[in-house]
């Protein structure tokens, strides 16, 4: 979706501020915020693209206004009503609804450094082959879904040159939205700064998306 | 519900009209606890000395209560998270690796060529299928990593993201002006340098090998891993070299 998310070559959102000796977290809530996402994410109900794409929707002016944090806690929340892990009512009240049942953890204490470094548990996929080759011209298509999409604004239209092909992926824009694993390339694509920001930008300057086959054309 | 539908706006369907009210009451809880915090330069401090919790607080901690009386998530497994977070997985282990990098010419190849295997012989695995990239700065090639869409991170080397890498200046601009985003952070590059921009678009991560800084030649690993910043390895900062050593 071409929403507020998608800020690559954006103005006007000020200067940055890099804050020496920074912790980790700034408040104990966004630690517990963070962790129960984690944590509720072994319940499966959701993928991390999903995840993405629950914070890509909440309106821009609330995105901007809000701290990193807050959007996992809005985004933890609409992702656990729309799993059928909790209802709103519950959230509001912060109490179980009457009679319902109590659920045993998937993720125990002791299963949490496993957790962390484990893999997703699926191999994987292999097939099918590439559509493209390296060293090839190809031009990122001019796509606008309302949905997730791991292709940028900024490089839609664009020209530039496979540099890799890192293998077989599943389609994060798909996956998101529970439309199926998609399997597909993603290229490792090198955009000259000036094909994408014109004059103004050095000539020897270059960006690099990695981008599934669906998100790329051949250019002539 | 909407999230997973994405042909259908907010308007459309009842649920999205019940979404939008709840949206509305969280922003208004969050907007008073963010007003001391957002962004958060400076003012931590009277954050983690408030007297009366925020509202966000007591929302974030009922959120928790319900989820353990559901028995939906167990209380200790979130404590040992957050302790890897904040002590385990950090910057300290991507600094490892450049150190053997630098030391360990061989190892420098398998971790550009073979970046899976170097990790594990470092006892470090890559996670959630997320694949690590390394990156080698150069005299003629800086590498600079962003997520523009969202935070993607090389968080198993590095930890969290700063606030910084996560905010709306950094990930509006590094595409767009790098050597404008360098420069605040008191990086300058000379003029014919390459940079290189790596936006983390799906499933890979990036972490940049910086270059190694002179005056160091003798240096074991640990001594060299002690220089390696986090910013050096997002590529914000180079490494600087050991003060009283000739540069």
């Amino acid at each position: 979706m071409n929403g507020i998310h998608d800020m690559g070559g954006m103005h006007g959102m000020g200067p940055i501020h890099h804050e020496k000796n920074e912790p980790v977290f700034h408040a104990p809530w966004e630690a517990r915020v963070y962790v129960m996402h984690r944590a509720m994410g072994s319940w499966r109900k959701w993928n991390g693209h999903a995840s993405r794409h629950a914070k890509e929707v909440i309106p821009p002016a609330e995105y901007l206004r809000m701290s990193y944090y807050e959007r996992w806690f809005t985004a933890l929340i609409e992702l656990m009503i729309s799993g059928g892990l909790v209802t709103r009512a519950e959230v509001e009240s912060g109490r179980p609804a009457p009679g319902s049942a109590t659920a045993t953890p998937p993720l125990t204490a002791a299963e949490v450094p496993a957790y962390l470094t484990g893999s997703s548990g699926r191999p994987r996929p292999t097939v099918p082959a590439p559509r493209f080759r390296v060293g090839q011209s190809v031009r990122a298509r001019n796509l606008h879904p309302t949905g997730h999409t791991r292709l940028p604004r900024y490089a839609r239209g664009r020209q530039g040159t496979i540099q890799r092909d890192y293998g077989v992926f599943e389609f994060a824009d798909t996956l998101a939205h529970g439309l199926g694993a998609n399997p597909q390339h993603i290229y490792s694509v090198r955009f000259t700064a000036r094909e994408l920001w014109g004059e103004q930008a050095r000539p020897q300057d270059t960006v690099y998306l990695d981008l599934y086959d669906d998100h790329l054309e051949a250019a002539s | 519900m909407g999230n997973n539908q994405p042909s259908k706006g907010l308007e459309e369907s009842p649920m999205a009209t019940t979404r939008r009210g709840f949206l509305k009451t969280a922003v208004t809880a969050a907007g008073a606890a963010a007003a001391g915090n957002t962004m958060a330069h400076g003012q931590e401090q009277d954050h983690e000395h408030q007297v009366v919790p925020s509202e966000l607080t007591l929302r974030v901690k009922s959120l928790e209560s319900l989820l353990v009386e559901k028995g939906l998530v167990d209380r200790a497994a979130l404590d040992v998270l957050v302790d890897a977070y904040e002590n385990k997985i950090g910057p300290r282990n991507g600094a490892k690796i450049v150190a053997k990098a630098w030391a360990d010419p061989a190892y420098k190849q398998r971790l550009l060529t073979e970046t899976g295997s170097a990790l594990a012989e470092l006892g470090m695995g890559s996670q959630q299928g997320e694949t690590l990239q390394v990156v080698e700065n150069s005299s003629q090639v800086h590498n600079l990593v962003v997520c523009t869409l969202c935070s993607c991170y090389p968080w198993q080397v590095l930890g969290l993201p700063p606030v910084w890498y996560k905010s709306a200046p950094y990930r509006s601009r590094a595409v767009i002006d790098p050597r404008g985003v360098l420069r605040e952070f008191g990086t300058e590059l000379p003029e014919d340098v390459e940079v290189r921009v790596w936006d983390s678009t799906a499933e890979l991560r990036y972490l940049v090998l910086p270059e190694r800084p002179p005056g160091t030649e003798n240096w074991s690993e640990e001594e060299l891993a002690a220089l390696v910043s986090r910013d050096s390895m997002v590529g914000v900062a180079k490494v600087m070299p050991p003060q009283g050593a000739s540069a």
